[in-house]
């Protein structure tokens, strides 16, 4: 269940490195920032939950402002630019937080009890599972948007060939625009949730986005179902690590997989003398 | 000005910095100290990042395992490690002056010939990678083995562990360390200088160019791309050690694989003077070393912040650097030729 | 007269296009070589192939003897059998001489050799070569601020810094000013008669060709069409269709 929010962040990375080659460190920073959105929701007497709803609006006006200032500038150039770019972002976004909100870890309060079933053998927080359908509903809804709208129609476009979509009459700036603060619109919501679930704190972003980074490669880039299976897969895997090697070895694990994933797969292309690009 | 006097004075002139301020500001022996390290920091990460194009942002490793080593290796030669089972931090082991010196050199011979090794092994896996993924895996790495070390508790796990205490016969450690890493960056300074100009030098900027050219041209990119790597690794474990038994206290996040300081700054400080070039990292080390200490002193707090804002300032519009604005505003003067040269 | 380079029933797809099927060529000592086809008829991929850039399907690739369809493009390169990519590649940020010196050979490089620094020799065979092509006033210049037909003369220039025995051009005149086509053309003629390289070129050019090759091959839809001498190809009906068709 975990594994959703994962997936929903993977999404999105996907989305802006499809469409506009861009790898988006500052994908977790977003999370984050959706995270404490709730948080101060929850801090000022309103529900959480109605976050999902304020967070991707509000992280959609932050993600349009960095497009307009900064990532607009490095699409052109190349990855290496963008990467460092985006992290520097990420850097700057995790010690504004830390300025603005301290680096004590926060959670938005909700309030809702769990489920127990077998006699309480198996345990189901009930915020999880209203988190889970939230996300699925919100991909459901991506979905449809991608598919049939006229904006979703000119990111897949775009994504495909920039210069015949340009060709065409799209304006790939106001496309790359909207892609990426959707992408921050979704973390958003996504970072709601995790408020709700677990907990935020400044610098944890990193973390979400190493995760939604290796859903995103080992899913391919245009492969929604992989990304959800991916990202599902993921947070059982994080679980059962966690529950093995002990709580404090859990970052490392997250991280640890990633070298892991990215020898083995380079390894593996490598029988076929090609490499990752 | 003379091309062949001026490198003499100018490299007289550094030596007579590098002698004198620690003696005329011994407030700021920590400082300079550190400002050698820095430019030490800009130098290794620029063989990989800026001669080779290999964007690596977890040469940190060998920073903390060279740390790691060398205060180890001090603490296993001068105590019996049975009675306690673990250095802890609230150990604090007192040395003789000789044998501090010798534990320390003898820890930083381990701690290198580790690192080296360290480095040649991860190459073999993650030098295979290109580009961004290259960048990504060892940003990875970079926390994974900070966040391993901080769960090993032969070397005080999350709370760290204390470098044994400096001896106060041999005066002040500002002035001590101020020396081993003005020292260091010479020795690094002049042996990449030595380097670049070796064949090692162009293979390095072949691979950046154009790798699969490169290869198919025959050369041996894999090997080059490995002893680059572990040369980095070399002059970081010194710097490691260096840095940890400055600093007296080790701690896994903050201090012996500080990824998000250090690590970066690596990357920061090398382009910001210009990777690719020999005193671009210099100058970028330290400019960015005196501005950093002054958004310390009048930020405070949003000193950190200032900094994000500097790396994305740099990369999006100042990507050449300092040397490399430089080098494209007078060409000739940096020996660029611009016009045909006939026989 | 050994063959150099022996191809036998070559087959390569990607994903579920078949790029070259079934292909044989020789290429005997000391010759040049040509290989034709419209566009897409899979020549660069045969090239390919041949240089180790990717593993094959089926079938077998000899050089001087040896199977070489199972080693990495460096190996191949190192056994002196180098390749020109059509969009010319050459090394953007260093220097002309330093783009040759680095084009030594790398045959008998070992550890040590890593450190050395380049003899006067080398540095003197590099600008004789790149007299022979006509960019030795150029030589300090930065590579990629060279015009396009400049940066290919340099490639060529580069590829015979390495001694190869057998090079593959791909290309060799395609963007390149017309007037200067037959300068280039005499250079590839001097470089197999005076250096002994032995030459396979594919060529869209026809004068060029015809001119060029002793022998040449021409594939269509990744097969074999038709081999001979230039005046038997030029005549040959299979051939004027396939070009005839592809336009």
């Amino acid at each position: 269940m975990i594994g959703a929010l994962f997936a929903l962040a993977a999404f999105g990375m996907a989305l802006v490195w499809g469409v506009m080659n861009v790898i988006n460190i500052t994908q977790g920073e977003f999370v984050v920032l959706g995270g404490y959105v709730a948080v101060l929701l929850a801090e000022n007497g309103i529900h959480p939950f109605y976050a999902i709803l304020v967070a991707p609006i509000l992280l959609y006006g932050i993600g349009w402002f960095f497009y307009q200032t900064i990532i607009k500038r490095v699409v052109d150039r190349d990855l290496f630019t963008s990467l460092l770019a985006t992290f520097g972002i990420s850097i700057l976004l995790q010690q504004l937080m830390n300025q603005v909100f301290g680096a004590d870890i926060r959670r938005a309060a909700h309030g809702y009890g769990t489920w127990g079933f077998f006699d309480g053998l198996v345990t189901v927080e009930q915020v999880k599972l209203l988190a889970a359908v939230a996300a699925i509903a919100l991909g459901g809804v991506l979905v449809l948007f991608l598919k049939k709208s006229r904006l979703g129609q000119a990111i897949r476009a775009t994504a495909q060939n920039a210069r015949a979509a340009r060709i065409m009459g799209i304006d790939t700036d106001k496309v790359y625009a909207a892609t990426y603060s959707l992408n921050a619109a979704i973390c958003g919501a996504a970072g709601a949730m995790v408020a709700m679930i677990w907990v935020v704190e400044p610098y944890i972003g990193l973390v979400y986005t190493i995760r939604a980074f290796m859903i995103a490669i080992i899913a391919g880039l245009g492969n929604l179902s992989g990304v959800v299976v991916a990202g599902l897969g993921l947070g059982v895997a994080e679980n059962f690590a966690g529950f093995i090697l002990g709580a404090e070895y859990q970052i490392a694990f997250v991280f640890g997989l990633l070298v892991v994933i990215l020898v083995g797969r380079s390894y593996l292309l490598g029988r076929k003398r090609e490499y990752l690009k | 000005m003379n091309t062949t006097d001026r490198p003499v004075l100018l490299y007289g002139g550094i030596l007579m910095v590098g002698i004198f301020l620690p003696l005329a500001f011994p407030a700021f022996q920590t400082q300079i100290a550190m400002m050698w390290m820095m430019i030490t920091f800009a130098l290794t990460w620029d063989i990989l990042g800026g001669r080779m194009g290999y964007n690596s942002f977890g040469n940190i490793v060998f920073f903390g395992v060279g740390m790691y080593a060398a205060a180890s290796i001090q603490h296993e030669l001068y105590f019996d490690i049975g009675q306690f089972e673990v250095i802890s931090n609230q150990f604090n082991l007192q040395l003789t002056p000789e044998k501090y010196v010798f534990g320390l050199g003898l820890g930083m011979i381990v701690g290198a010939i580790l690192c080296v090794v360290m480095a040649w092994v991860m190459g073999l896996g993650i030098l295979g990678l290109r580009g961004q993924y290259f960048a990504i895996c060892t940003l990875g790495l970079g926390v994974a083995v900070g966040e391993f070390a901080g769960s090993i508790d032969y070397i005080g796990a999350g709370s760290g562990m204390a470098a044994p205490v400096f001896p106060l016969a041999m005066g002040s450690a500002g002035l001590f360390f101020s020396y081993f890493f003005f020292i260091l960056v010479v020795a690094t300074f002049f042996s990449l200088k030595w380097l670049y100009s070796t064949r090692f030098g162009l293979a390095l900027n072949a691979i950046r160019d154009d790798e699969d050219k490169a290869e198919a041209m025959g050369l041996h990119t894999t090997r080059y791309k490995t002893v680059a790597w572990c040369v980095a690794a070399f002059f970081l474990s010194f710097a490691g050690a260096g840095f940890g038994h400055l600093n007296g206290f080790i701690d896994p996040l903050d201090v012996a694989f500080p990824g998000a300081t250090f690590g970066v700054w690596m990357v920061l400080m090398a382009i910001l003077g210009g990777k690719g070039t020999l005193w671009g990292p210099v100058v970028g080390a330290v400019v960015f070393h005196v501005t950093q200490e002054f958004f310390w002193s009048t930020l405070l707090g949003w000193q950190r912040v200032a900094l994000g804002l500097l790396i994305v300032i740099v990369v999006v519009f100042f990507p050449l650097g300092i040397m490399g604005w430089a080098k494209e505003r007078w060409p000739e003067r940096f020996g660029h030729k611009i016009e045909e040269s006939p026989s | 007269m050994s063959m150099l380079l022996e191809v036998e029933g070559v087959s390569k797809s990607f994903g579920g296009v078949v790029a070259n099927r079934d292909i044989s060529i020789e290429v005997p000592e000391g010759k040049i070589i040509g290989l034709i086809g419209p566009n897409g008829s899979g020549k660069t991929t045969l090239f390919n192939s041949i240089v180790g850039y990717h593993p094959l399907d089926v079938g077998s690739i000899r050089f001087q003897g040896r199977e070489i369809s199972n080693l990495l493009v460096p190996q191949i390169a190192r056994l002196g059998m180098l390749r020109t990519f059509q969009q010319t590649r050459i090394y953007g940020k260093m220097t002309c001489v330093q783009n040759m010196q680095i084009s030594m050979p790398h045959r008998q490089s070992g550890f040590s050799q890593m450190f050395a620094k380049y003899p006067k020799e080398v540095t003197e065979k590099a600008e004789s070569l790149l007299e022979f092509v006509g960019l030795f006033s150029k030589r300090h210049l930065m590579a990629g601020d060279l015009s396009f037909g400049q940066q290919k003369l340099l490639e060529f220039a580069m590829a015979l810094m390495n001694d190869p025995k057998l090079l593959l051009l791909d290309e060799p005149t395609a963007g390149i000013n017309p007037t200067l086509i037959n300068g280039l053309i005499d250079r590839l003629k001097r470089a197999n008669a005076e250096f002994g390289i032995t030459l396979l070129v594919i060529e869209h050019n026809m004068r060029v060709i015809m001119n060029l090759a002793e022998h040449i091959y021409c594939l269509a839809h990744g097969e074999m069409l038709a081999e001979g001498m230039p005046a038997d190809i030029q005549n040959d009906q299979r051939v004027i269709d396939a070009y005839l068709g592809a336009h």
